[in-house]
């Protein structure tokens, strides 16, 4: 059932011509920022040829290409996730999900998976460039992986928030602005650094980005998986809650 | 008749805040009835159908549907259940087909029977002309019926409608009534309208509710049997005398409406043909005999309006 929910969800985002024009600009943006970035590499490459246990290829075009893709998403993920819940309130379809035997944990988390699903499609797209670079050289498999792995926690992470905020109001601008809000918040927390130490510690952990930075740098720790595992399965429940709450107080 | 009892709804309550929409409604539905929910604007039924469908909690009261508590096993009593909201829950985006197919699965039809669900839904609703439109360029009318095909497409055994026939015109209102009492043989169905010779037409069954409770609950052969006429109407060229009206056998009371019209009040059988007698034999020249017939619309004014002009009438 979860999957039925899901795969409409993603189905709808692709009858919304918004879905194909981010699409279609963040492939162009990306594809720019890609090219620039091997320009750089090609560049330097002489010199780093010189020096021992110098950064790689994969360390100087794929890491920083694929946190440019983290922070453009966290402007473009609003936009695609605030239409999840808000709309269907508006014109009144949620009745339809409601009034069907499937659990209100059915219903969010097939909306979660189907813009999680939409954003993993939207990273495969963008992975094809840096693999692009198979062609001409070896990457650091592991590395990219890595990389690959956080991107897609990270906006599944902004898929669950995104989802949740949707669920907040009627009005899918609404949605949009404070799932952007939240999430910009998320991500410059551990920017203050005059704080005391525990303070900085908790903001530090806070950060939505400073979890992404050791997955680029193809550390796997269990310590990040975790925070984005509670991060989605958090604005999730809040969601479930949200929306039974709804149907108490009408 | 012992048919099985659908849905059984026990002191139903539901506040919005401090103001209560729906205050202690019981009643129950059984399996070919056909029950019409009547009352104005802001009565509760819309807040009432919400409840059983499970789409609003109720704030007290039981609601089990065919048996089973819908707060205790929601899954399974939905399943039962195909609810038609006052405004139908179609995506805009999708064509028909896409839709039906959608909610098919939603309510777990099974994959081989999927298509002909569908197709059955669609014929029932004669939406077949329309598969692959899509819904946001449908009419109003057609809108309702692809909302209709919905709440019907699983065979559920119990079908709630919110004015269904809202936005139809008068051939498809009519269609949508024959469809709403075929169904209503083997299915168990609550339909709220404001449209009362809909309710005449259509159910077997009508409750009045009105500022949240209800006021009025009988079976149409009892408000029938209540509505039928006790008094006729008679109207004559000449002026008739009221004692020999009275001496006609049957009539009870003369009660003179002016100089050429009576209504003459009986208890047994209808004495039409002996006031007809008696008129022609003193020579007054009959213009008019009837029936003073009580309509399900004027049992509903009494009901509803007696204190509509209190000051908080604003429940939405």
């Amino acid at each position: 059932m979860i999957f039925t929910i899901a795969i409409r969800e993603l189905k709808n985002l692709f009858l919304s011509p918004l879905a194909w024009a981010i699409l279609a600009v963040l492939q162009l943006i990306m594809a720019y920022l890609f090219l620039s970035q091997l320009d750089t590499f090609l560049s330097l490459q002489p010199r780093l040829a010189g020096i021992e246990g110098a950064p790689g290829v994969t360390d100087i075009i794929v890491a920083p290409v694929l946190q440019t893709v983290g922070f453009l998403l966290l402007v473009v993920a609003p936009a695609l996730t605030m239409r999840v819940f808000s709309d269907e309130r508006r014109n009144r379809t949620l009745t339809l999900l409601l009034s069907a035997p499937v659990s209100m944990t059915d219903i969010v988390l097939g909306k979660f998976l189907g813009v999680a699903l939409f954003f993993i499609l939207l990273l495969l797209m963008l992975a094809a460039m840096p693999l692009s670079l198979y062609a001409g050289t070896t990457l650091d498999a592991g590395k990219l992986a890595a990389g690959l792995l956080g991107l897609a926690l990270l906006l599944s992470a902004f898929a669950a928030i995104g989802v949740f905020m949707s669920s907040l109001t009627e009005q899918p601008v609404i949605a949009a602005i404070s799932t952007f809000g939240l999430l910009l918040l998320l991500w410059i927390v551990d920017w203050s650094g005059g704080a005391r130490q525990e303070v900085t510690g908790l903001f530090h952990y806070l950060s939505l980005q400073t979890h992404l930075q050791s997955f680029l740098k193809g550390v796997f720790s269990t310590r990040d998986l975790i925070y984005y595992l509670l991060l989605i399965a958090l604005f999730l429940i809040l969601t479930i809650r949200r929306l039974d709450q709804q149907r108490l107080t009408g | 008749m012992d048919s099985k009892i659908l849905i059984s709804v026990e002191q139903l309550y539901r506040y919005y805040g401090h103001h209560p929409a729906v205050e202690g409604i019981s009643f129950e539905l059984a399996q070919g009835e056909v029950l019409g929910f009547l009352g104005p604007n802001g009565a509760g039924k819309s807040t009432t159908m919400q409840m059983i469908s499970g789409n609003l909690a109720p704030s007290g009261g039981r609601i089990r549907i065919n048996g089973r508590d819908l707060l205790d096993d929601p899954r399974r009593a939905k399943a039962e259940i195909g609810y038609l909201p006052e405004q139908p829950p179609v995506y805009r985006d999708l064509t028909v087909d896409e839709y039906l197919d959608y909610c098919a699965r939603l309510h777990r039809v099974s994959k081989g029977q999927r298509g002909q669900a569908v197709k059955r839904a669609k014929q029932r609703c004669g939406l077949e002309q329309v598969s692959r439109r899509l819904i946001g360029n449908l009419s109003k009318g057609f809108q309702q019926r692809v909302g209709i095909a919905q709440a019907i497409l699983h065979n559920p055994a119990i079908v709630i409608l919110d004015e269904p026939t809202v936005g139809l015109d008068p051939n498809q209102i009519r269609e949508i009534r024959a469809l709403i009492r075929e169904l209503g043989e083997s299915h168990g169905i609550i339909l709220s309208t404001h449209i009362l010779p809909e309710v005449q037409a259509t159910c077997t069954r009508v409750q009045i509710i009105h500022q949240g409770r209800l006021v009025f609950a009988e079976s149409m052969q009892h408000l029938e049997q209540r509505l039928a006429s006790h008094v006729l109407l008679l109207e004559t060229r000449e002026t008739p005398d009221p004692a020999a009206l009275h001496k006609v056998p049957g009539i009870d009371r003369v009660e003179m409406l002016g100089a050429h019209r009576a209504r003459l009040h009986f208890t047994d059988d209808n004495p039409a043909d002996a006031v007809a007698a008696c008129v022609a034999a003193h020579a007054w020249g009959l213009r008019e005999l009837a029936l003073d017939r009580q309509t399900l619309e004027q049992v509903f004014v009494d009901l509803t309006c007696s204190d509509a002009a209190r000051p908080d009438e604003d429940a939405a």
